[in-house]
């Protein structure tokens, strides 16, 4: 069973957002990088099938250049060859809907059973380039997937609904199925398997191979302005050691706030 | 849509033969209406009566007449019902074909859902079929010369963007639950008219058998009747450490929740979950520690009376719903609050 995972690059959780110059995203600089999360998720699920089930891992990725480094994060654990989508062209798909067009584009040609995707970024969040991708390769898919069960031609999984529900959907393969964070443990890429990933492919493709001009990839929203939340509370923050700190809290608590 | 709207005519930049007003998609669940569709209308109403254009509601299912009903009875144009045997179990395939069958008569300007996990899972593919921009998870909107520009948050909350569709329409977007509150939703004077939308699917290939839903085990605590609870999160590092916050919620008398990942982790059972995956509460009190307050969890709880937030950074989103916070290490101020309580209580 060959299953594609798709990896997307982005601020690491813990990062310090500044305002870039142009008032339209964040300040690139001093910012280090990490998978997504749920992309990291869809990853070990990937490799826990093919652990199971044979088969190959292929992971691709759209972004400049140091997004080679979470691609061979992704050799590293297990991934067999990786495709990067790497032009400054792809800088004009700034909505789902493009870079969707791009990893569909490079997906053409690829043998595969499933297509991974976290359910969505940590960065934009769209939720959208899996089904956007699996529209455009006319696939069945499935969202917010907690479990996944190949059977012969065909694959059951478990959906997470809202508010503790869940449903098992079966769909014919080939299928895109989007995975929910948390739902394996994720592994640590070993030594030899580090050492291993130097050997393994990675692909690079630009606009140009897939026939992609800037008009298709041509954004139908864009980001005005970004900026940090206008506070819809205001919030007292208390001072001082956690001795004191805590016995004011519990005086606020008693008596502005009368919760006990 | 049969609104005409001469200005927004005018308004038309890109030079396109102008879509008119706006869809509202209704969502139902065994002909129970989603309450996020009303705070999606809320939003729609809202936009609806800067921009001057008018809100009809779509209703998608087997029989939907009493949801239908229900939400004539709101400030709308219009109620189209569709109703097909292949809509009786919901299908990203039937809720495409059908919802792009509706947009296409209809022809709206924009076309506006609640960010549910069900539109989550259709919706996209819907826009990819109509060619059409998506702005999804939008908790605000403001009218700008006839355009309406969306709030969309990102980096998981950090940080608010405004976005501009610059695409023909109809564009579509879905708004987060909790964005607006579904009481505000503008009543008509009397209930508008209902009309069955015709629509053929009788070519529409259902891909997907979905099976019946159920619930992974029964729930054990009701989270939504405590008056008090203490959550944790992330921040706690291990499971050894739930202790230090079971001291402070035993102290407290509040039940103890969590964020996800406590839950993923299993150190916390499922039914003790907070957020758009578990619970939905508004207690008297929620203490969050070590909460960074994503998105997801923040869904769950936002609507709490009194928040507090212990947390090590003080850019974590949660203290922009807090009450009163603290920042700084838990593994001291958690104790340090415990202890508080204790005596406190013990002196009353």
């Amino acid at each position: 069973m060959n299953i594609v995972v798709c990896l997307k690059q982005v601020p690491k959780k813990d990062s310090i957002l500044r305002i870039g110059g142009d008032q339209k995203w964040i300040d690139y600089r001093d910012i280090s990088y990490e998978m997504s999360e749920a992309d990291a998720y869809a990853l070990e699920e990937a490799l826990r099938q093919k652990e199971k089930h044979g088969g190959e891992v292929i992971v691709i990725s759209l972004g400049p250049e140091r997004v080679r480094q979470s691609i061979k994060e992704a050799l590293a654990k297990g991934a067999d060859r990786a495709i990067h989508l790497q032009d400054p062209l792809f800088d004009s798909a700034t909505d789902a809907d493009g870079i969707a067009r791009a990893i569909a584009a490079a997906l053409k040609d690829e043998k595969y059973d499933l297509i991974f995707t976290g359910l969505q970024s940590d960065d934009y969040g769209f939720a959208q380039v899996g089904l956007i991708i699996a529209e455009r390769l006319g696939l069945p898919s499935a969202t917010i997937v907690m479990e996944v069960q190949p059977e012969d031609a065909a694959v059951r999984v478990k959906r997470e609904l809202e508010s503790g529900w869940f449903q098992w959907v079966k769909m014919s393969m080939p299928a895109l199925l989007t995975i929910q964070s948390g739902i394996n443990q994720l592994r640590y890429a070993t030594l030899k398997g580090i050492m291993a990933a130097k050997k393994k492919e990675i692909r690079e493709v630009k606009a140009a191979d897939l026939g992609l001009t800037a008009e298709d990839l041509k954004p139908g929203q864009v980001v005005d302005r970004a900026y940090l939340p206008e506070k819809t509370k205001r919030t007292e923050i208390i001072e001082g050691k956690p001795s004191e700190a805590a016995a004011k809290l519990v005086e606020k608590l008693r008596f502005e706030a009368r919760v006990f | 849509m049969r609104i005409r709207n001469p200005q927004s005519e005018i308004r038309n930049r890109l030079g396109y033969k102008m879509s008119q007003g706006i869809l509202l998609f209704i969502e139902q669940r065994d002909g129970v209406l989603n309450r996020t569709s009303l705070e999606a209308l809320v939003a729609a109403q809202g936009i609806a009566s800067q921009t001057g254009e008018k809100v009809a509601a779509v209703v998608l299912g087997k029989s939907v007449s009493s949801v239908a009903a229900e939400i004539a009875a709101k400030k709308l144009e219009a109620v189209y019902t569709i109703e097909d045997d292949k809509l009786a179990e919901y299908t990203p395939d039937g809720y495409v074909s059908a919802s792009k069958q509706a947009i296409e008569q209809l022809a709206p300007r924009l076309v506006i859902f609640s960010h549910t996990y069900q539109v989550r899972d259709f919706a996209p593919r819907l826009a990819a079929q109509l060619g059409k921009t998506f702005v999804t998870d939008c908790v605000g909107f403001r009218v700008d010369g006839g355009d309406v520009i969306f709030t969309r948050q990102v980096f998981q909350g950090k940080l608010n963007t405004d976005v501009r569709v610059i695409s023909a329409p109809p564009a579509l977007a879905s708004f987060q639950a909790g964005s607006y509150r579904a009481d505000k939703a503008e009543a008509g004077d009397s209930p508008c008219p209902i009309n069955a939308l015709s629509v053929n699917l009788s070519d529409t290939q259902i891909r997907t058998q979905p099976e019946a839903k159920f619930q992974e085990a029964k729930q054990a605590v009701d989270l939504t009747q405590a008056p008090l609870i203490v959550a944790v999160g992330r921040g706690i590092k291990s499971q050894e450490n739930i202790e230090l916050v079971q001291k402070l919620a035993d102290a407290l008398g509040a039940e103890i929740a969590a964020s996800r990942p406590i839950c993923d982790n299993e150190w916390l059972p499922m039914d003790r979950q907070i957020g758009s995956s578990g619970q939905t509460v508004a207690p008297k009190l929620y203490l969050a520690v070590g909460i960074s307050g994503a998105i997801q969890h923040v869904v769950g709880m936002k609507n709490s009376q009194t928040i507090v937030a212990i947390n090590k950074d003080p850019e974590a989103p949660i203290f922009d719903i807090a009450d009163y916070g603290i920042v700084g290490d838990l593994f001291e101020i958690v104790p340090a609050l415990t202890a508080e309580v204790l005596k406190v209580k013990s002196e009353s």
